[in-house]
């Protein structure tokens, strides 16, 4: 995908992760509840499936998941803040906070998981 | 002398593309005059449009290097890269030749969003007295140095995705007639700014505030609609 000039911005850039982690989340969200129903019925396909979740690469995928949605979840609450609340001139170090916040949330849980 | 290298977007609504032009490089040189250069020296027909040059009229906004800007008040030194610069009609409205669009969609929204005095007073009222320091009127203040060159219009990508939105400059006149005491029926105004194309359509990508030439912030404006909606619509189920 091309950025063109106009779009080269953090604000334009924030609005393109807010969407794009949206995107990736609603697509992992069904296969996540599908596994986690399986302990009803299946429960030795879901201990499988935990058990192929210990491979490094698979806590790496978990890194960038948990990034997904924490970035989504402060991005949420930037957007929040910046239409419900008194206006803010720095709206472009609330988007950088957001995904910084983001990466100390998502690298916690990658130090946590290996 | 030394020559620059310019692309100029050629055709009308039928389409078109870039025609390259040689432009003698001179000290102080404005877009626009490089645009004027080519018309009076080297191609007669083109087609373009300004007036004032000084940056107040708001008629030569075009996209210079993919990015809109108000030809007039824009140094070549600044924009100028590996010696070349290409020239663009306004994005997100129809043009009419060459760099000419035509704005009629965008001055169709400014009334589409409100933006007219909706008057309460007759000749035999007193004139009513305005205090420049109370806050509505201090925030009015940030938002009514518009010169209507659609500059934000151009960068707005909602705007492109949208035919119906309302645009930044529109929603920005809307908020400053709202908070404006002498305005009559602000629930008008409220009702013209939260329909299909209104203020909520706004992503918040922030590109009118940081294109607008005159640095008001359109942005700003379009949030202060969203929160006054949104506490009508919970104070009076609207």
């Amino acid at each position: 995908m091309m950025i063109r000039p106009h779009r080269t911005q953090p604000l334009w850039m924030a609005y393109l992760l807010h969407r794009l982690s949206g995107l990736g989340l609603a697509l992992f969200l069904p296969a996540h509840f599908y596994l986690l129903a399986l302990a009803l019925n299946e429960p030795q396909r879901l201990d499988d499936y935990l058990r192929f979740a210990d491979n490094p690469l698979v806590k790496i995928a978990e890194f960038g998941l948990v990034f997904l949605l924490a970035v989504h979840a402060f991005g949420g609450l930037r957007l929040l803040a910046l239409e419900f609340l008194p206006w803010s001139p720095r709206q472009k170090t609330l988007a950088a906070s957001a995904v910084a916040a983001a990466f100390l949330v998502a690298g916690t849980f990658f130090l946590q998981a290996v | 002398m030394q020559e620059m290298d310019v692309s100029v977007w050629r055709g009308d609504a039928g389409g078109g593309g870039l025609e390259q032009f040689k432009v003698p490089a001179q000290e102080s040189q404005t877009i626009l005059d490089v645009v004027a250069w080519i018309q009076q020296y080297a191609d007669p027909t083109l087609s373009y449009r300004y007036a004032c040059r000084v940056g107040m009229c708001g008629s030569c906004a075009m996209m210079v290097n993919g990015v809109p800007r108000w030809t007039c008040r824009t140094h070549v030194n600044k924009v100028l890269k590996d010696n070349a610069i290409t020239i663009a009609p306004l994005r997100n409205l129809p043009v009419i030749k060459d760099l000419a669009t035509d704005m009629d969609p965008f001055f169709d929204k400014w009334v589409a969003a409100g933006g007219v005095h909706h008057p309460g007073k007759s000749r035999d009222d007193a004139i009513e007295i305005l205090d420049p320091a109370t806050p509505a009127r201090v925030e009015t203040d940030t938002g009514i140095e518009c010169i209507n060159c659609s500059v934000c219009y151009a960068a707005c990508d909602t705007v492109a995705n949208n035919a119906d939105f309302l645009g930044p400059a529109a929603l920005q006149r809307a908020w400053t007639l709202y908070l404006d005491p002498k305005d009559a029926d602000p629930s008008a105004i409220l009702d013209a700014v939260s329909g299909r194309g209104g203020c909520h359509n706004c992503h918040s990508q922030g590109s009118c505030t940081l294109y607008c030439p005159n640095e008001l912030n359109p942005m700003k404006a379009i949030a202060g609609l969203k929160r006054v909606t949104a506490a009508a619509f919970f104070k009076g189920g609207r």
